[in-house]
């Protein structure tokens, strides 16, 4: 594929990362707003940020009127978990790939992006990047200045339940590979499990929520290295996802 | 004013620099099997801590949160897209809470 089919076929790939952000920016904006940050400040944080428990997190300490030091230190734990994904997606970078590029399209590296681009079988370009990610902060930005502005007339009940759109996304992107694969759901579980250990176990409670996030990833993570190594590529995680957005590449080729 | 905008770049600056520094300038394949598993598992098992126990608490109260929990498994079990996952997440639980204060 050439630069600019790469970049349709990345950008498409991002289309629904990017509609499935509008409800948890919408959310973010709302939250924002309603704590007394101005709709112009949300859209910043969102635009600047671009993350999702990181910027809920930090934002939560500056309403609370919370140190320099300490929002930022616990933005920075939430947010050592993109350590990991961007060495991961490191082994999948062509050697061609420069450091501009490589600076400017890892700004877009969330979650969502990571896991979509981790589950391609190929080496991955710098036009498919520049394609999956710019979807998705459009779509993050423009999500939190619409909550930034309905805020105000939403009612109480609706704001409560948008607060869940966060995680709901979060079930979307791991449950289809869990499906597919054991390790990947046994990994989820056990994961989930170490977590649940932490939080609750009352000795423990000394650690806090980040670093707690990143003890059972860590964990969990490497647990699942051993038991269930990867020797092919793919791992059996995803196969079928990339079938299934052949026909909008050529309808994106078009514009 | 001033402080909120410091927080911010504080923020967009520890959230950047975990995300462009292994790409920038780690250019090696990773040999090792061990390795590469565990980096391709750290994605699944991140998000699933960071969904787990929150979300049961996410919308306020717990009933309509594990309402739209269930919503959200069932619809991603059936492969929905990201959309409508959390749509219908927050509709279950938006209902959920109106059926527990009738």
């Amino acid at each position: 594929m050439n630069a600019k089919e790469d970049f349709c076929y990345g950008f498409t790939k991002g289309l629904p990362i990017a509609l499935g952000y509008i409800p948890v920016s919408l959310t973010f904006g709302l939250m924002a707003v309603s704590g007394g940050i101005p709709a112009w400040t949300a859209v910043l944080i969102s635009l600047t940020n671009l993350t999702s428990a990181g910027q809920f997190a930090g934002t939560n300490l500056i309403l609370e009127n919370a140190g320099l030091l300490e929002i930022t230190l616990t933005t920075f734990i939430i947010n050592i978990r993109y350590l990991l994904m961007s060495l991961s997606l490191s082994q999948r970078l062509g050697p061609e790939i420069t450091l501009t590029q490589r600076l400017i399209f890892g700004f877009g590296i969330t979650d969502e992006t990571f896991s979509v681009a981790s589950i391609e079988e190929k080496k991955l370009t710098s036009a498919y990047m520049f394609g999956l990610v710019s979807g998705p902060i459009m779509g993050w930005t423009l999500g939190t200045a619409l909550g930034s502005v309905i805020g105000s007339v939403l009612p109480e009940a609706i704001g409560n339940a948008m607060g869940i759109a966060l995680y709901a996304m979060f079930i979307a992107i791991i449950i289809p590979p869990a499906k597919r694969s054991k390790p990947v759901l046994n990994i989820v579980l056990i994961s989930i499990g170490i977590n649940l250990v932490l939080k609750y176990v009352p000795f423990l409670g000394f650690i806090s929520s980040g670093f707690r996030v990143i003890l059972a990833t860590i964990a969990g993570a490497g647990i699942g290295a051993s038991l269930w190594p990867v020797t092919d590529n793919s791992a059996g995680v995803a196969q079928n996802q990339s079938n299934m957005d052949g026909g909008d590449v050529s309808r994106c080729r078009e514009y | 004013m001033p402080r909120i905008l410091i927080a911010v770049f504080l923020m967009a600056l520890v959230t950047y620099i975990p995300r462009v520094l292994p790409i920038a300038v780690f250019r090696r394949e990773i040999k090792s099997v061990w390795l590469k598993s565990f980096l391709r598992y750290i994605p699944y098992a991140v998000l699933g801590v960071l969904t787990f126990p929150d979300i049961l608490y996410s919308s306020g109260e717990f009933l309509p949160s594990l309402a739209g929990t269930v919503a959200a498994l069932f619809l991603a079990y059936k492969e929905k897209s990201l959309l409508t996952v959390a749509s219908g997440a927050i509709l279950t639980a938006y209902i959920a809470g109106l059926i527990l204060h009738i």
